[in-house]
């Protein structure tokens, strides 16, 4: 068995094999990996009974589930509207020069993914972001560049 | 501030209780028509924005036969400008939690659920802690009633109950076709009573204080106080627990920056406020509803470029699954940006608010149907500003 077959293995084993584990199930995978590949898919969809268009179908709709591989430090910008006002686009500016890379890309070494996301919910000390799940607020210049290169530093 | 300054209320954040979970104690030993009674008496209304009269969703969903019923917590909260639902599951949720189990008493229920967005999953470790918590003390209480978390993954539409139940099922968050509603027909095909986070809350201060000091609170058709995400240009930004039934000219005396121009009231599913019309404009249900959302917007902001990330948002969070939706917001954008670069005439802004239209009363649900809300009275009240 393939590493990859372990993780779905137990992810199955951890939360069964109704339909109702298919999304706890997709997340646990992109948890390990940040991304679902399709060789995921068509396991999961071998262990849950379903046909793998059902897996892909559940998948492709959840903005967080990506089927498209991503660095191991996802940074989900917000730029809904008052994140938007109140700077955002320095923010996006301060880390594309930063990574080299554009909003959608992923550092060559695989270590970054830079993505815009609709609001996160922190629209009072805007602007904010996500890198994976750990929420940075009242952003500016110096601040995203202090975080960033720590990120960069724990390497 | 001011002596104008508008009363601050403390339900929901205020005390509990000294002792843990006693409200919850005192509230599982009185009997369903009571509660329900004090609950239609307090007048409350669903506040996730939508105003549903929560005793009467509760008493449908106790009436409906079936031995699975459930409830749900909405913990999807993905409306722009609207933060209180994290705020009040990381101060106060053992005031979630209780009543949700006073829920599940009351329709007989043998399991809750909260579905908790996925931006927020820096919560669970926390939430998961109290829900131990809970579950020893119920455990204790001798009333067995187990809430889980579920979490969502990025679909603003999942805040949309129907699309919440398929996305728990496992499916796309599609939403389904109402009638049957969830009280009948929820998650699994059974009666489920879902509710937003602030309405748990209410419901357990109501039975704390009991509904006729909740009634003090607020105007006839929008009883109680309301928690309210306060952003966008204001000196003081963030959450704060008001009356209902307050006039917005109010509001933005003590909110505003002294330059405001209009507030966008529900977040981008709701309505925009311009100047002249902040006098005549009561916050409620009786007046323009919000689920606690309140943007303020300066002059030196374009309305233009307000609507326009409305709509690129609206375009990237519709769920795809009917014709009015998927491709009237995507029209709508596109339109706007038309009319701006001169590309097409002014006069194409009319057909735009009748496509809106149409989508109001032809779309599946809210998301669809809502859009017309802004786009509508931005592009009324802005007009000038769509086309220079």
């Amino acid at each position: 068995m393939t590493a990859n077959e372990h993780l779905i293995r137990d992810l199955v084993e951890k939360h069964g094999t109704n339909r109702t584990a298919l999304i706890p199930i997709l997340q646990g995978v992109v948890e390990t990996k940040n991304f679902i590949s399709d060789t995921d898919m068509t396991e999961i969809a071998k262990e849950l009974d379903l046909s793998a268009a059902q897996v892909f179908g559940t998948a492709t709709f959840y903005s967080f589930l990506s089927t498209e591989p991503l660095g191991k430090y996802v940074i989900r910008v917000c730029k809904t509207i008052t994140c938007d006002m109140h700077g955002k686009r320095t923010i996006i500016q301060t880390i594309e020069e930063m990574l080299k890379i554009k909003v959608g890309e992923t550092t060559p070494n695989k270590k970054f993914s830079l993505l815009e996301t609709n609001c996160l919910g922190w629209c009072h000390e805007g602007p904010a972001m996500l890198i994976n799940e750990k929420p940075f607020t009242g952003l500016t210049h110096e601040r995203v560049h202090d975080i960033i290169s720590d990120y960069i530093s724990k390497l | 501030m001011s002596e104008s300054k508008l009363k601050r209320v403390d339900l929901i954040f205020g005390e509990y209780s000294s002792v843990k979970f006693k409200v919850l104690a005192d509230t599982l030993k009185r009997s369903n028509e009571d509660i329900l009674e004090d609950l239609t008496e307090s007048g409350l209304k669903g506040r996730g924005g939508a105003g549903f009269p929560t005793a009467i969703k509760w008493k449908y969903a106790a009436e409906t036969p079936s031995k699975e019923k459930y409830v749900i917590c909405n913990a999807d909260e993905g409306e722009p400008g609207t933060f209180k639902d994290r705020e009040i599951l990381t101060r106060v949720p053992r005031k979630v939690f209780s009543g949700m189990a006073i829920c599940g008493k009351v329709i007989g229920a043998q399991k809750g659920f909260i579905y908790l967005r996925g931006e927020y999953q820096f919560l669970m470790p926390e939430l998961k802690r109290e829900l131990e918590q809970y579950n020893e003390h119920m455990s204790k209480m001798g009333f067995d009633f187990p809430i889980e978390i579920v979490l969502g993954s990025g679909a603003y539409i999942c805040g949309e109950e129907s699309a919440l139940f398929e996305s728990m099922e496992g499916y796309r968050g599609e939403p389904r076709n109402k009638p049957p509603f969830p009280t009948t027909y929820g998650y699994m095909g059974k009666p489920t009573v879902i509710n937003n986070v602030e309405t748990f809350v209410n419901v357990v201060m109501i039975m704390r204080l009991g509904p006729i000091q909740f009634k003090l609170l607020g105007t006839s058709d929008s009883r109680g106080s309301k928690v309210f995400s306060v952003s966008g240009d204001t000196p003081i930004p963030g959450i704060y627990e008001l009356e209902l039934g307050m006039p917005l000219e109010k509001f933005v005396e003590e909110f505003g920056d002294g330059d405001t121009k209009a507030v966008q009231v529900g977040g981008a599913a709701g309505f925009c406020v311009p100047r002249k019309k902040f006098t005549e404009t009561v916050i409620g249900f009786e007046g323009v509803p919000t689920g606690g959302s309140m943007m303020l917007f300066n002059s030196s902001r374009s309305m233009y470029n307000v609507l326009h990330n409305y709509l690129e948002f609206f375009e990237e969070e519709s769920c795809g699954q009917c014709t009015p939706c998927r491709v009237g917001c995507q029209q709508l954008r596109k339109g706007i940006v038309a009319v701006k670069k001169g590309d097409k005439q002014s006069l194409y802004l009319d057909q735009l608010m009748k496509l809106a239209e149409s989508m109001k009363i032809s779309a599946k649900c809210g998301l669809g149907q809502s859009v017309a809300n802004s786009f509508s009275s931005i592009v009324y009240n802005f007009r000038e500003e769509m086309i220079y």
